[in-house]
């Protein structure tokens, strides 16, 4: 196939493809403003998503955290800047990897769950069943999902972030001989409310690629159980990689604030 | 006893996937009340009639309508007319696996006609009762269950809130013939208590005679032949002959592929 051809068939099948999951997230986000809204549905999906992913994000934040510290202790002796280590941890953290790491142990624990639920659903024919019965599986499997998880992430990642300075805190103060009143005092008084908040804007984006991602796959599955893996496998992917991509896009356009 | 009032009414529906068509001109009545056997074999192209008649899948073009609505414009009031008539039940049943036995079959009750927990409880513990099933396996998982106590789950479903049309994909493929016959007797038994309109599809001649007040044979993509289940016998057509006697030689050809 001539290569120019070829590149041209590639970017409008990712183009066709891209308006497609949008057309389809926006669906998911408002399915629910014209009722009704299934309510049991979205809470047993916030706590799936956001009650049940708390020990993994819980645990990658505290060793994130310490790791971390680590580093910066490290890194900042080479040019007598070590007293810092609070402050660039703080920033570090709540700016930057709590949201991210956050996002990306939702993304692999709820969407591939997301779109392995819904693409056997799909599958074994249970969403035309829905149909079938008059409830609008936007409104019932899609809608609740997306809510939840854009609302459940930024709690998450306000956890994260305490916990993973938690962490810091904790190899600072026992093992780098840190004054543990102190390091609180620097990295609460460094800190600013837009750190914290563009944190937490991040990871509602987050929230809503992620489970637009596992149920938009999901949803369009086909072809049995090899067709639910291949879902499962790629919603993944995709997640991780709209998280790390709008990250960057978002921090460029959060810092200008 | 039934009247003429056509509840179903069907022209020229043509369906195709990838440029191979697959429905190509399907004419067909109901009257209301009726039960109407699809027989074909597989690949004939039952089950996307039966989707193309649900509004799961849309047609390439036709006509479908229902009490005279076109529903194949597939409008959301079209939509919403359809599904609050129609009740279906699946071949594989189809049965939600994250809830319970009870809940699958109050699922409309409960999140389409927003009718109380406790209420859609009850009807649907009545529903089990009426498919022969004791109300405690209400409280069992779909996955604990058997095929054919699936199946009549999925009819217990389908009946719940009583619609005025019931689709039946494939009811008795995957069952004994004893549970087969469980199942028929349940269909004949609940489409009649209800005074539904039928549709069904199947390629179990014991299961189409037994539930069909008529029975059509769809034939690469149009129906090739109606009548009542007692004329089918000597249709006088080569290939319902084939069809219904189950013979390998005839004007129907399988394509097989060889090594």
């Amino acid at each position: 196939m001539n290569p120019f051809a070829l590149t041209g068939s590639v970017a409008i099948d990712a183009v066709r493809e891209t308006g497609r999951i949008a057309d389809f997230g926006a669906r998911g986000a408002f399915a629910w403003v014209t009722g009704p809204f299934y309510w049991r549905a979205f809470f047993s999906a916030l706590g799936r998503i956001g009650f049940a992913s708390l020990p993994v994000v819980g645990l990658t934040a505290i060793f994130t955290g310490a790791a971390l510290a680590l580093n910066i202790y490290d890194g900042s002796l080479r040019f007598n800047a070590e007293t810092f280590l609070p402050q660039i941890l703080g920033v570090s953290i709540v700016r930057e990897l709590g949201p991210v790491l956050a996002a990306l142990m939702v993304a692999g624990r709820c969407s591939s769950a997301m779109a392995a639920e819904i693409g056997t659903m799909r599958v074994t024919e249970q969403i035309d069943a829905m149909s079938t019965l008059a409830v609008d599986p936007f409104k019932y499997l899609i809608a609740p999902r997306v809510l939840a998880t854009t609302v459940a992430l930024p709690f998450l990642v306000l956890i994260a972030d305490i916990i993973g300075v938690y962490g810091g805190y904790l190899v600072a103060v026992y093992a780098l001989d840190f004054s543990g009143p102190i390091f609180v005092t620097n990295i609460a008084e460094f800190l600013e409310n837009r750190d914290v908040v563009s944190g937490l804007i991040k990871a509602a984006v987050f929230g809503f690629l992620i489970s637009v991602m596992g149920c938009y796959y999901g949803y369009n599955s086909r072809g049995g159980a090899q067709g639910v893996g291949s879902a499962t496998r790629t919603a993944v992917v995709a997640a991780a990689v709209v998280v790390l991509a709008s990250n960057y896009f978002m921090t460029s356009l959060l810092v200008e604030f | 006893m039934a009247s003429a009032t056509k509840k179903i009414s069907v022209r020229g529906l043509q369906k195709g996937f990838e440029g191979r068509d697959v429905l190509r001109g399907v004419d067909l009545d109901v009257d209301e009340g009726r039960s109407l056997v699809v027989i074909g074999g597989s690949g004939s192209g039952k089950s996307v009639f039966l989707k193309c008649l649900l509004g799961i899948l849309k047609p390439d073009s036709g006509i479908v309508e229902i009490d005279g609505r076109n529903i194949a414009r597939q409008t959301d009031s079209d939509r919403r007319y359809m599904t609050n008539q129609t009740g279906m039940l699946f071949q594989g049943a189809a049965l939600f696996d994250s809830l319970t036995v009870w809940e699958n079959i109050a699922f409309r009750l409960i999140y389409s006609e927003n009718k109380s927990r406790k209420a859609a409880r009850n009807k649907a513990l009545e529903c089990l009762t009426q498919v022969g099933l004791a109300p405690e396996v209400g409280n069992l998982q779909p996955s604990a269950l058997s095929g054919g106590m699936q199946k009549r789950v999925s009819l217990a479903r389908a009946i719940a809130s009583e619609p005025r049309i019931l689709f039946f994909d494939e009811p008795t493929t995957g069952l004994d013939p004893i549970m087969a016959d469980v199942i028929n007797n349940l269909i004949v038994d609940r489409v009649k208590a209800i005074g539904a309109t039928a549709i069904s599809i199947t390629h179990d001649m014991a299961s189409a005679r037994k539930i069909a007040d008529e029975i059509a044979m769809l034939y690469q993509g149009r129906i090739i032949w109606r009548g009542k289940p007692d004329e089918i016998d000597k249709s006088g057509n080569p290939m319902v002959d084939q069809f219904v006697n189950g013979r390998a030689e005839g004007p129907i050809q399988m394509t097989l592929r060889r090594r």
